[in-house]
């Protein structure tokens, strides 16, 4: 039976055109309005590193006291500074008690190529565990090793793109590559990898533009790279990067790997102890607050989708649903217009529930068509989104990527909004009173 | 196979009620033909649906091919009125979408028959008919005699125990009525039980039998189909 009624659910759209068209038009306007918003919402919110994600933890530290945090009221402790300073960060680096540890912060430098005119590029100062922590995947070579860190080594890690560029024939492993800060040895480059959200530095840019080059945290130190990042500081700060370092100015990010919930449970208590040894040799005047969130617990702290996008969710589903009810109008008029139809089947011996499925068939057919509609809509809303997104991201081309899974979803959510929409009017339909029906033909 | 005993039809509105049909009863035998005649109101078209399964009855008891409809669901319903009632009505209704061929199939759709089987009872009702040159033809291109002839192949694709006819021949001119009536009559010799619903004294002349409905009742159940030359007046409507 059913292709039977795909049959008639054809000939039915092919005898009331306009009217089609305007059932197709409501659930097509209102999905593509609904999923260019949530394309976005979507690719902001997701898990940025689901393997591990409840495994990395970034630690927090009240470095400041009292007078400095934020009360935030979607969490329950006060807002802690995200980053840390670097006296901080060299202690826990040194306290050894995660499974891998990872300090770092932004950077940017010009590339001076032998060929062509100097560019610029950002990156990022780190510690050698950060590429087995994140998961990030080597085209070639590895990771510097503990010796080079130690060293204060100069070599470079260089990301897929900018290795495509300096070294176009594929070569780079062992070039050296010269910088503003001077000459250094490629020992690795990465395929293609940009986590959306970049959960481990928010306070940069979380959805912009890949990190091109990576270099050990401690040769960045020596060459006192500039920071291409936030720099918070609640005293005021003296001149140059070594005040930078003596300060308690929080610039870096740390991230640790912890097992399992017994060593979750051992760090919590070496952050606190830790704290409390700073209160005791006199650095902080206040209790030790400390805090220590996993990846997901991280991007809800800070508030990492734009309140913008959020509200238009919102207004996104409210007008999703005032086109949902349109179409059930529209559906309901559709219907009651052939209820001698209905009556002359029923009569012929169609149940109550053929009748539904019949109307229940063409809704989904309607569906459909309004899915195709709503991708192309979609599509359209997307390259607006990346127009109006530009003021909060710089980088959007990803986040207003319209993957195969969005549509399968969008094509899905059209279906069954027009399956939900056409629920009353089919059920409105089947309950035609045939004896009456049929006194009227 | 069709019996009804004392049944009535109530229709009621805050204000007022109206009996459709009141101890309405009749017994109508495998192989009859009978027409059921009445002035307009009477509560003809009523019993029709009723005997239909096309609506439900307030009271009464009916019986249809030796089985109490009483109480039976919607289900039960529409495969009881698919496997064992035809149709045929006075405006034909037809479905306009659907050409000759699909316009049979439709209750053989409902009876879940497969494609070969349809086809075959199609082919076979409609050169009963004598219609098998136009099943591509849809509706609108077809004369008034030729839709009913269509709407009675329909009918009788199904292989119905029961055939009810309302006005079959309301909608047509003399000839094409003639033409109906006489497809009636060859069906009612090849063993089929027909009850027809009419206002025309000739039409109900050519039946087995005639039952007459008058305010909701039958007044006259085993009418001989013969003239009367003195008839009762009937009683204002």
């Amino acid at each position: 039976m059913g292709s039977y009624y795909v049959q008639l659910a054809l000939r039915s759209l092919r005898r009331n055109v306009a009217l089609t068209a305007l059932i197709i038009a409501a659930v097509g306007v209102g999905i593509g309005a609904t999923m260019t918003v949530f394309t976005v919402l979507i690719a902001m919110s997701g898990d940025p590193i689901p393997a591990k994600s409840s495994l990395l933890f970034a630690p927090q530290i009240d470095v400041w006291g009292p007078p400095a945090k934020v009360q935030v009221s979607s969490f329950p402790t006060p807002r802690l500074p995200g980053m840390l300073p670097y006296h901080d960060v060299m202690a826990l680096l040194q306290g050894h008690a995660a499974v891998r540890q990872a300090a770092m912060y932004g950077i940017g430098q010009v590339f001076l190529p032998a060929q062509g005119e100097p560019f610029p590029r950002t990156g990022r100062a780190t510690s050698r565990d950060f590429f087995r922590m994140f998961q990030v995947p080597f085209r070639a070579g590895s990771p510097w090793s503990a010796r080079d860190d130690a060293e204060h080594a100069d070599v470079i890690v260089l990301g897929a793109k900018l290795a495509a560029q300096l070294f176009p024939r594929g070569d780079a492993l062992g070039q050296k590559v010269t910088m503003e800060a001077g000459a250094f040895r490629v020992i690795g480059v990465l395929e293609p990898w940009n986590p959306e959200p970049r959960f481990y530095d928010v306070g940069g840019n979380a959805f912009g533009r890949d990190e091109e080059f990576f270099l050990p945290l401690s040769t960045a130190i020596d060459h006192q790279l500039d920071v291409n990042g936030s720099i918070n500081c609640h005293d005021r700060m003296g001149q140059g990067f070594a005040a930078l370092l003596a300060s308690s100015c929080v610039w870096l990010q740390f991230w640790v790997e912890l097992p399992d919930a017994a060593a979750v449970h051992a760090y919590r208590q070496f952050l606190t102890n830790y704290a409390s040894e700073q209160r005791k040799s006199g650095r902080f005047a206040w209790p030790p607050l400390v805090q220590l969130s996993n990846v997901r617990q991280w991007l809800q702290i800070q508030n990492i989708v734009p309140d913008e996008v959020r509200l238009n969710a919102l207004l996104s589903m409210g007008f999703l649903l005032v086109c949902l009810v349109n179409a059930i109008s529209l559906m309901l008029a559709r219907f009651n217009a052939r209820s001698g139809m209905y009556a002359i089947r029923r009569a012929l011996g169609a149940s109550r529930f053929d009748i539904f499925l019949q109307c229940m068939t063409e809704t989904a057919l309607v569906g459909a068509l309004g899915g195709a509609l709503g991708l192309t809509l979609t599509a359209l809303g997307l390259s607006g989104q990346r127009a109006i997104l530009k003021s909060v991201v710089s980088y959007t081309s990803q986040l207003t990527h319209l993957d195969g899974g969005l549509m399968a979803l969008t094509v899905f959510l059209a279906v069954g909004a027009a399956l939900l929409s056409g629920l009353y009017p089919a059920w409105r339909a089947a309950r035609t009173s045939i004896g009456w029906q049929l006194k009227e033909q | 196979m069709l019996k009804m005993t004392h049944l009535s039809k109530v229709y009621r509105t805050e204000v007022v009620e109206t009996y459709a049909l009141r101890d309405f009863s009749i017994h109508v035998k495998e192989g009859e033909f009978v027409a059921v005649t009445g002035p307009s109101g009477s509560g003809k078209t009523t019993f029709l649906t009723i005997a239909g399964l096309l609506e439900e009855f307030t009271g009464g008891q009916y019986q249809l091919d030796g089985a109490d409809v009483h109480g039976l669901n919607d289900n039960q319903r529409s495969r009881l009125r698919n496997q064992k009632i035809g149709f045929i009505f006075q405006s034909f209704n037809l479905i306009p979408d659907l050409n000759v061929f699909d316009n049979v199939d439709v209750p053989l759709r409902y009876r879940r028959l497969p494609g070969a089987e349809r086809r075959k009872r199609i082919n076979e009702a409609l050169e009963r008919v004598g219609l098998s040159a136009r099943v591509k033809h849809y509706p609108a291109e077809l004369s008034g005699g030729q839709q009913q002839r269509v709407a009675i192949a329909r009918a009788l694709a199904g292989g119905p125990r029961l055939l009810l006819a309302d006005e079959p021949t309301g909608n047509l001119d003399t000839q094409m009525a003639r033409g109906v009536m006489q497809l009636l009559e060859e069906l009612h010799r090849d063993g089929a039980t027909i009850v027809m619903v009419t206002h025309d004294p000739e039409l109900a002349a050519r039946a087995q039998r005639e039952v007459r409905i008058v305010d909701g009742q039958v007044i006259d159940l085993d009418a001989p189909t013969r003239l009367v030359e003195n008839p009762t007046p009937r009683p204002a409507v």
